[in-house]
């Protein structure tokens, strides 16, 4: 540990511009009458999702002599679904995720997350009610939308929804990342690079832009559409080559979600990675009925670095993870 | 020569790339809230000098490039080569025209460089950030000028060519920084 990195690495004066974004992000929500809510950081259970890795820890104490394995939560996802389930109605929260494997100019491996829930919204309101939150707090216009298909054919050529894997491979190669193409057996990592690499400089750049309609294969907790069961009501947004959040019409139904559970923790397997417990709590919420609903989860330290022109998450974040 | 993962990626590391050794720059972690991590690297090939851009899943890892800094002085060149030795063991090594590249204009001897050895044979050269070399040919100046004016080329001994100020002269020993070639002082 180095005493010499005691100071903040935000200035004092981002962290009053900071404060006052939050301000006016629980104002916009006490307005729309969405109720604030806290769950637990430390969960029994996490994500099973292949790209997100938890911190653990152990709860040793009254009625846990033995210890009792916890997760850091990734995002409070799970949680806030079972409130939802239980008749909560609208609802927000304004937390710390954390993410281990995760630093660098975008990213600390703790951040904070702000995370809202919408019963009777589609992927298409949330996106609406969320553009008016960044107009808000942004000052900027109305974003645009593009299909996933769409800004990648744009930027790239190539229908990522048709595209063979040796399409995406060639594409691949013809951009630079021969190394990563060749011995690639993932579609979807071939697909996240160049989105990453490719698409993402080219989209929301004067205003921010959402991408909706992502393929079935990176559903994640989002419904498969019933219109084109190729795509999924997944949409992120981006704005000036930064991610900023990512919203699902939310997956009702308990079978096919503990289904994507198992099938991650097959991959894990296959992979090499750990198995991750699936949050059996969570499976029996939905058993017991989710409301249909839209949520999305948006970075709040990259908000903040876009409205106070910063570079760097550590900019925006009193301690980054080099002085916590 | 041991392999490293991308989180061990940074700033000066040392790596073998398409079969040549190179400096990582700067990596920047690239991840999707949904999706595999990458890792965007900045990298200097050691022998060529080029600068790239290069991307790693995150997680993958890099062949290690055995490659090491000692400072050693400048003895004398026989054409061909250039000859440094280790001023502790004696130990001379002999450097060629692609190692020394750009350097050779600012060998002085006795002066201690860096060199830049990759599987024990040198692959680049650093001379000290200041050498003192003698002017060999210049234009006269005239006498009372200060340095604030424009100046003059001066050619120095080893034949670098430098800007200096009107007043130094032809047989003078001048300072200069030899990572942007600038004059900083007279040497009295």
């Amino acid at each position: 540990m180095s005493a010499d990195l005691w100071a903040p690495s935000a200035s004092i004066e981002t962290l009053k511009q900071r404060a006052a974004i939050l301000r006016r992000i629980r104002e916009f929500f006490y307005a729309r009458d969405v109720l604030e809510v806290e769950t637990p950081s430390l969960s029994a259970a996490s994500v099973t999702d292949v790209h997100l890795a938890s911190f653990n820890t152990t709860f040793v104490g009254p009625g846990h002599a033995g210890g009792l394995p916890l997760f850091l939560q990734t995002s409070p996802e799970f949680a806030m679904k079972r409130l939802l389930a239980a008749g909560s109605g609208a609802i927000f929260q304004l937390c710390k995720a954390f993410r281990n494997e995760e630093a660098g100019s975008h990213h600390n491996p703790e951040f904070t997350m702000l995370e809202w829930y919408r019963p009777g919204f589609d992927e298409f309101a949330l996106m609406d009610e969320m553009d008016e939150l960044m107009q808000l707090v942004l000052g900027v216009e109305p974003a645009t939308r593009l299909t996933y298909q769409q800004a990648f054919e744009k930027a790239l050529g190539l229908d990522p929804l048709t595209a063979s894997i040796e399409q995406l491979k060639q594409l691949a190669c013809k951009q630079g990342f021969a190394d990563i193409a060749q011995n690639e057996t993932h579609k979807d990592t071939l697909l996240q690079l160049l989105f990453c690499m490719k698409v993402e400089p080219t989209i929301g750049q004067e205003k921010p832009c959402f991408v909706y309609h992502f393929p079935a294969s990176q559903a994640a907790l989002a419904q498969i559409c019933e219109h084109d069961t190729r795509v999924a009501g997944r949409f992120e947004l981006y704005y000036k080559n930064m991610e900023l959040a990512n919203g699902f019409n939310e997956l009702t139904n308990a079978s096919e979600q503990a289904k994507r559970f198992n099938e991650d923790n097959a991959y894990r397997a296959e992979n090499g990675l750990k198995q991750v417990p699936m949050d059996t709590r969570l499976i029996k919420a939905l058993e017991h009925g989710l409301p249909q609903c839209a949520g999305v989860a948006l970075g709040i330290d990259r908000l903040v670095m876009l409205a106070t022109n910063k570079e760097k998450i550590k900019d925006v974040i009193a301690f980054d993870v080099q002085r916590a | 020569m041991a392999n490293y993962s991308t989180n061990e990626f940074k700033g000066g590391l040392k790596i073998m790339m398409d079969g040549e050794p190179c400096s990582i720059l700067e990596n920047e972690m690239v991840k999707p809230g949904k999706g595999q991590a990458f890792n965007r690297v900045r990298i200097r090939k050691l022998i060529s000098g080029k600068v790239l851009e290069k991307t790693f899943k995150s997680g993958e890892s890099v062949e290690g490039a055995d490659v090491m800094d000692t400072d050693l002085a400048y003895l004398y060149t026989d054409g061909e080569f250039w000859h440094f030795m280790n001023n502790e063991t004696f130990e001379q090594i002999a450097a060629d025209e692609k190692a020394l590249g750009d350097s050779v204009k600012w060998l002085v001897e006795n002066d201690l460089c860096t060199i830049t050895l990759w599987n024990g044979s040198p692959i680049a050269v650093t001379p000290p950030n200041f050498v003192e070399l003698e002017i060999t040919e210049t234009d006269p100046g005239l006498k009372g000028d200060t340095a604030g004016t424009g100046g003059k080329p001066a050619t120095l001994s080893t034949g670098a060519v430098v800007r200096v100020p009107l007043f130094v002269q032809i047989g003078e020993v001048i300072k200069v920084d030899t990572r942007n070639g600038e004059y900083v002082s007279r040497v009295k």
